[in-house]
């Protein structure tokens, strides 16, 4: 599985965020966002079926979050932190190989 | 299986956790800029981080600022709603005399450039700066609440153009600022929409490595504004481009007379009606009362088309 290309904003904003107010009230830590887990928006939940996919890459470009990385193989990922189930992916999808689920918790 | 490339470049200058709607047009938007301006500077100046960002208030600037983070993993200045475009003069002037390669990207909703800012944008074109302004068009000021800008097109409800008894909802048509880009005879003028996101992406990168001052307007459609479900946003843009009411096109050198079109039908026959564009949102819904409204509606289009010098028949 391949690694979230958000992974060192993350760890970056963890260990630098301080509550402290800088001069300006300049924001130095770029992508800070990131702590901002805005899955908890979601109803509908994209589910992705590997088997119907054929890497056409429209869900990886229409994304608005982007909750969308590529692994290894170029297949999309989903980012269940940060998607915040707006079902573009689904509904853009050629193949239909994703598909909006309600979420249950 | 061969591992496929993605069309677009996988650096991100635009983080997730930003508070824009779910299913947010002009997010998209944001993303795919960033990004297609990083592959031309890389192409151009070999970095592909050679860009800096002056943003106008608007939904972008809002939903990606809330103090104290940031979704922007570019250098980014948020300035007032009028100025994106003196501001980015400024920046690009300074680094000018600072020696630094790079391009400047503007970026403003149509509220921030075709109402606002149009002042600071029609300067920053007319001195030549070497900036692409960017403008997000959702067609009203979404951000503060839905209220009709002059990019808001004809009859579509917003808060202050209420349709009724003796109104029906906006009543002037659209204002073109890409038409009013072009007047400066600037290098690159072009219009694109989500709905083709690579025909965005190309053309951002065009307008990224042209020498000289580049404006692009693109159609990004907003959730709660246009009154569509969040997983329509790009099924709107992508229809809008296929009635024929929005155009692509790209003017160089304000060239009026070789205007080149994309995705416009070789005999000018547009082949879904504009109905279907405007069944889809909520804020055409009192339009559908009014038959004499539509017909209006396609008049206008027409007559928009004719300016650019084409004759097409809607259906």
């Amino acid at each position: 599985m391949a690694e979230s290309p958000f992974k060192a904003d993350i760890e970056r904003v963890q260990k630098e965020y301080s509550e402290k107010m800088t001069p300006g009230a300049i924001v130095y830590i770029p992508g800070s966002s990131v702590v901002n887990k805005t899955g908890g928006w979601r109803v509908f939940m994209p589910q992705f079926n590997r088997e119907k996919c054929i890497r056409c890459f429209m869900c990886y470009t229409l994304c608005p979050e982007p909750a969308i990385y590529l692994d290894e193989e170029s297949y999309p990922v989903f980012d269940y932190d940060y998607c915040k189930g707006c079902g573009i992916c689904a509904n853009e999808c050629p193949t239909k190989a994703i598909e909006m689920v309600r979420e249950s918790k | 299986m061969a591992v496929r490339k993605p069309p677009i470049t996988t650096r991100e200058y635009w983080a997730p956790g930003h508070a824009a709607c779910a299913g947010c047009g002009p997010a998209i938007v944001m993303k795919l800029a960033t990004k297609a301006f990083s592959e031309a500077m890389e192409e151009k100046y070999g970095d592909p981080n050679a860009f800096a960002i002056a943003h106008a208030t608007g939904c972008m600037e809002v939903v990606s600022g809330v103090f104290p983070y940031t979704a922007w993993k570019a250098p980014w200045i948020h300035v007032a709603f009028e100025n994106a475009g003196a501001v980015a003069s400024g920046v690009e002037a300074a680094w000018k005399k600072l020696g630094r390669k790079g391009k400047i990207l503007a970026i403003g909703g149509d509220g921030g450039t075709a109402d606002i800012g149009l002042q600071a944008l029609s300067g920053m074109l007319e001195r030549r700066h070497n900036v692409v302004y960017l403008m997000y068009d959702n067609e009203a000021y979404m951000n503060t609440g839905i209220q009709r800008s002059s990019s808001t097109p004809y009859g579509a409800w917003t808060t202050t153009s209420p349709p009724g008894k003796y109104s029906i909802g906006e009543d002037k048509p659209k204002k073109w600022v890409a038409l009013i880009a072009a007047a400066h005879q600037v290098p690159y003028v072009a219009t694109a929409s989500i709905g083709d996101p690579y025909d965005f992406y190309r053309k951002m990168k065009k307008a990224a490595s042209v020498d000289g001052p580049a404006f692009v307007q693109v159609l990004a459609p907003c959730v709660p504004g246009w009154r569509i479900p969040p997983e329509k946003t790009v099924e709107v843009a992508k229809l809008a481009i296929e009635t024929g009411i929005w155009p692509l096109f790209e003017i160089e050198n304000g060239d009026f007379h070789n205007i080149k079109f994309q995705r416009f039908p070789k005999d000018g026959k547009f082949k879904k009606p504009i109905e279907d564009y405007l069944r889809l949102q909520g804020r055409f819904k009192h339009l559908f009362k009014r038959p004499e409204a539509i017909q209006e509606l396609k008049n206008q289009v027409k007559e928009m088309w004719r300016i650019l010098g084409k004759e097409v028949e809607l259906p």
